[in-house]
């Protein structure tokens, strides 16, 4: 099959959806590829490259669009371009088919099939072709690089022979892929981060990219990321409520924020408020990534940077990773790329539009000539639910003191019923023993209650040593056979003579090892 | 004098054995309760010779002497790694010597009863001490000579299939003849009525009888007891062979006999009992071997057990700042405990928070891991107990699992069908990091599976233990 990539016709997008490197994988896959002249050149590929590697430059869209099987696109197709297409032919580019009803019937009455790359499922085999995350990625660097650029200081503190630098204070809200790589980039810049987000299981996360989470006070139980695709869900007025109310306490503080807060199918939420800017400090900057859907902060202007009066940069660019094209080219051709070759399982060139394969069912928007969107859930789950965590249950002071004095209650009976029942058995054994015999048995009761008094106290980490001296002091036995061994019958003074000999082995190699070990332990 | 001299020098033995144990509550004070047990023992020696057991005293103390010049051979011979080993041997010694005087008892009772009154004038030591004796006193002597041979003889079959199975001579699986517990039962019920008939006869074929049996029961309980539950029985022995010693020491009328055995017996039935806690079992269910029943099928485990090698520990350990070791019996038996120090040193030269965590039932014997890292220098201060560490490791960047595996199984807390559920265990897995340094992919010594080796955070670091960590040392820089 052909792969056809176009030239981006809306202003000011540089970024193109194959690159010679790409290319080259798509014709490893058994598929030809085709570019409309000059459609790299804003990203720094040029036709030259491209004909190198072995991709065949067409003078014009038209032609392209004319050729190939398949045609690729980063921004979503403008209503001339869907005219062009023809029945059969497929389209692979970010299409946001909620938001594009007519574009999306358009295409359907054409009969041509439309993979939006903003609809890849986000489950884990298909991570490779999520170019929403290739891109928020990009958005998330650079917002650090275009907030630095507007932004008079260093981000890292330093003490210099010329007076001393405070580090830069950046808080991140919304800590998304976007978010994520906007914490890095900021940490390892060298500024104090913080960062912020409705799911609270993302603090691990947060706190991994060498942030600070910004905890709320307030209980209330979050939703869980996992329910909803690993996108936040919609708060509770009393959650904003507390939200907004940390920020105003934080704002006067920071010298750079970074907005990523973005609901799927909604507007941006308002999260940072006209009274939040004008209480940052003079130079301090804004960059709202999420301009294009409305902006996080009040003040924003989509597409453009403005100054507020008291000298806060509000960033309200929406093409963010168009402004680091090549990079956005790699990545995003790559995306496509892999998507391609999910679609091409056999590497034959012959594209198999399997339809039951969670991913390409997801992405898939319209075929056949029907709307195939929205998908059905998918098979597998994103993400794992998390199973809420269960606290124990701190006991109030009542119910404490109520157990322990139950638990001393017990232990007295215990020990009652033990003396009494012990008790009893020695003066029934009095009745009838002689009194030579009571005399032996009270120092062996004695010697056994003294006994478990003192080696509850042996050491846990001395219980080998404690094994070895108490064998060496059981070859006590040998007093027996030292009594015996004076009789006059051969027979005991034999048996006699080896107990003896046995328990000299005992004494000393007991003793010995006890102190040899003894001898190791040191302390640090 | 010499019987208010020996009393006196008795109960000064008595009291320093007594301290001698109480000493070993620190490892400080445990330096100085050795000599303790050393001076009582020499003091109780030396009044018995010059006192009542003068006769033949030249013979007595060239035999101690030949035994102590075996025994300290011994001593300085033995590694650290076969401590196990050595105190089941010595037990044994303990138990035949305890047959032995039993034997000996009996022997003196036929020959008083066989003499008439002017033959029993004349007798001296022990014999006159039996000839003075009322027929009630002689019943219960006979009682006393009779449970003494009995314990004596379990404790020697039984601390020799100890010694045999910690030595790797007899295989450590759990065996039983045909037949399992209702022998043992048979053959205690057996002695039993050899009891009753060697009361009423006082014949010498009803003791060996019972000595036949005894030494039976010994072989098969513990034949029948896996490897994994030796800290257990060791400590049981110990106990066993403290009983047996009071036992003698009742037939022959010697108090410090009776408070010293009691003192072992009790000692050593405390630390059964604390081995016993650890692992969640009743004394009774580790005695008569093997594991309890389960209640139904032992959990599904999923996911696959991912090696690593040891540059990826390497870089993680250079990377963590608290590191928690966690030693078992692999480490042991790898000989590794000098490369676990030296890798310890390595990191706390680092300025790392490098620790270790002992479960109680760690190794062979109690104590047995704290032995042998004492033996490679590693500092007491940071070896930790269960108890005092498994808050800790969710704090903890890596842990390391070095030849242990039931006590840092998981299924103990989370799978109520696992043959060891409820049995305390060090929490290790909720560490970030986990390497578990493994010979293999076998099951461990219980045949348990092990949910941690699959776990996500859990990487395997398969190989010899000493070679593994020996292969780390270079790349901790």
């Amino acid at each position: 099959m052909k792969i056809g990539a176009v030239r981006e016709i809306f202003a000011g997008e540089n970024r193109v959806a194959l690159t010679p490197d790409s290319a080259v994988q798509l014709q490893k896959l058994g598929h030809a590829c085709v570019v409309e002249t000059g459609a790299g050149v804003k990203a720094g590929f040029s036709d030259a490259a491209y004909a190198a590697a072995g991709v065949t430059v067409l003078p014009s869209a038209a032609a392209v669009i004319t050729v190939a099987d398949v045609v690729v696109k980063v921004r979503g197709p403008e209503p001339s371009e869907v005219a062009a297409l023809r029945k059969g032919q497929t389209l692979i580019s970010f299409f946001w088919p909620a938001q594009n009803t007519e574009l999306l019937e358009a295409a359907k009455e054409r009969g041509v099939t439309v993979i939006a790359m903003d609809m890849v499922p986000r489950i884990s085999r298909a991570q490779k072709m999520d170019a929403l995350s290739s891109m928020a990625n990009i958005s998330g660097y650079r917002a650090v690089i275009e907030a630095g650029n507007n932004f008079g200081r260093f981000f890292t503190g330093q003490v210099t022979a010329a007076g001393k630098v405070p580090p830069a204070k950046v808080l991140v809200v919304g800590a998304g892929v976007a978010g994520l790589a906007a914490i890095g980039t900021s940490t390892s810049l060298g500024a104090i981060t913080y960062a912020f987000d409705v799911r609270p299981e993302v603090a691990e996360q947060i706190e991994s990219m060498g942030a600070e989470f910004v905890y709320l006070d307030f209980s209330e139980q979050q939703t869980d990321g996992a329910a909803t695709g690993g996108y936040a869900a919609p708060s509770s007025p009393e959650f904003r409520e507390a939200q907004l109310k940390k920020f105003r306490e934080l704002a006067p503080e920071l010298d750079i924020v970074i907005t990523t807060a973005l609901i799927p199918g909604r507007p941006a939420p308002k999260l940072w408020t006209e009274d939040m800017v004008k209480i940052m400090k003079p130079g301090s900057v804004i960059v709202d990534l999420a301009a294009e859907r409305g902006g996080n902060c009040d003040l924003t202007v989509p597409d453009s940077r403005i100054v507020t009066d008291n000298g806060v940069t509000i960033v309200g660019y929406t093409d963010f990773p168009s402004r680091m094209a090549a990079q956005a080219s790699t990545l995003y051709s790559n995306n496509i790329r892999h998507m391609l070759t999910d679609l091409t399982p056999k590497k034959d060139g012959v594209i198999d539009h399997n339809m039951e394969d969670d991913v390409i069912r997801g992405a898939t928007v319209t075929h056949d000539g029907a709307i195939t969107f929205p998908p059905p859930p998918p098979k597998v789950q994103a993400i794992a639910v998390q199973k809420p965590k269960e606290k124990p249950k701190e006991p109030t002071p009542e119910e404490r003191r109520a157990r322990e004095a139950a638990a001393f209650r017990a232990q007295t009976r215990n020990q009652v019923l033990l003396l009494a029942v012990g008790g009893g058995m020695l003066l029934l054994a009095g009745l009838y023993a002689p009194a030579s015999f009571m005399s032996h048995f009270i120092v062996f009761v004695l010697s056994c209650f003294v006994g478990f008094q003192v080696i509850w106290n042996v050491s846990h980490s001395l219980h080998t040593p404690l094994m070895a001296i108490t064998n060496a002091i059981s070859s006590i036995i040998i007093l027996g056979a030292l009594l015996q061994i004076g009789s006059g019958n051969w027979l005991v003074v034999i048996l006699a003579a080896l107990s003896v000999l046995m328990a000299g082995v005992n004494i000393f190699g007991g003793f010995l090892v006890t102190r040899r070990m003894l001898a190791m332990f040191q302390k640090s | 004098m010499e019987i208010g001299f020996t009393t006196a020098a008795y109960v000064v033995a008595a009291v320093l054995f007594i301290l001698s144990l109480g000493g070993l509550s620190g490892q400080e004070s445990a330096k100085r309760a050795v000599w303790y047990g050393i001076v009582g023992m020499a003091l109780a020696v030396a009044a018995t010779l010059i006192g009542p057991g003068a006769g033949l005293w030249q013979l007595s103390l060239l035999l101690i002497l030949a035994g102590g010049i075996a025994g300290w051979v011994v001593a300085q011979r033995v590694q650290m790694t076969e401590m196990p080993q050595l105190v089941a041997a010595m037990h044994s010694l303990v138990g035949l010597a305890a047959v032995f005087i039993g034997f000996n008892t009996h022997f003196e009772m036929v020959r008083v009863a066989g003499l008439d009154d002017a033959g029993r004038a004349v007798l001296d030591g022990f014999a006159a001490l039996v000839a003075q004796k009322s027929p009630v006193e002689i019943a219960i002597l006979r009682v006393e000579t009779f449970l003494g041979v009995f314990i004596g003889a379990v404790t020697f079959t039984g601390s020799v299939i100890a010694f045999g199975k910690l030595a790797g001579r007899v295989d450590g699986k759990a065996k039983k003849l045909p037949g399992g517990h209702v022998l043992n039962a048979g053959a205690a019920l057996i002695s039993l009525a050899l009891l009753l008939v060697y009361l009423q006869s006082g014949s010498t074929l009803a003791l060996i009888g019972m000595t036949i049996a005894a030494l039976f029961i010994g072989y098969h309980l513990i034949m029948g007891i896996g490897g994994a539950d030796m800290p257990v029985v060791v400590s049981m022995l110990n106990s066993y062979s403290g009983w047996a010693a009071a036992a003698i020491g009742f037939s022959l009328s010697n108090d410090l006999l009776i408070v010293t055995g009691a003192l072992v017996g009790s000692s050593g039935a405390i630390l059964s009992y604390i081995m016993c806690k650890a692992m969640n079992r009743s004394f009774v269910s580790v005695i008569l071997g093997g594991f309890g029943t389960t209640t139904g099928p032992a959990m599904e485990v999923t996911g696959e057990q991912i090696a690593i090698d040891a540059e990826g520990v390497a870089a993680a350990l250079n990377d963590a700042d608290s590191i928690i070791i966690i030693p078992g019996y692999g480490m042991a038996v790898a000989q590794a405990q000098q490369s676990v120090s030296e890798l310890t040193r390595k990191l706390r030269a680092k300025g790392k928070n490098v620790r270790f965590a002992i479960h109680p039932v760690a190794g062979r014997l109690p104590g047995h891991m704290n032995v042998l890292l004492a033996e490679a220098k590693v500092p007491y201060d940071i070896v930790l107990e269960m108890d005092e560490i498994n808050d800790d490791f969710p704090d903890t960047d890596v842990v390391i699992v070095i030849g242990s595996n039931d006590i840092v199984n998981p299924a103990a807390q989370e799978d109520p069908n696992s043959p060891i559920a409820g049995m305390p265990v060090l929490e290790c897995w909720k560490a970030k990091q986990v390497f578990v340094s493994k010979r293999g992919q076998g099951t461990g010594y219980s045949g348990i599976e092990n949910p941690l080796f699959y776990k996500e955070n859990t990487r395997m670091f398969y190989g010899d233990a000493k070679k593994s960590i020996d292969a780390l040392l270079p790349m901790i820089e």
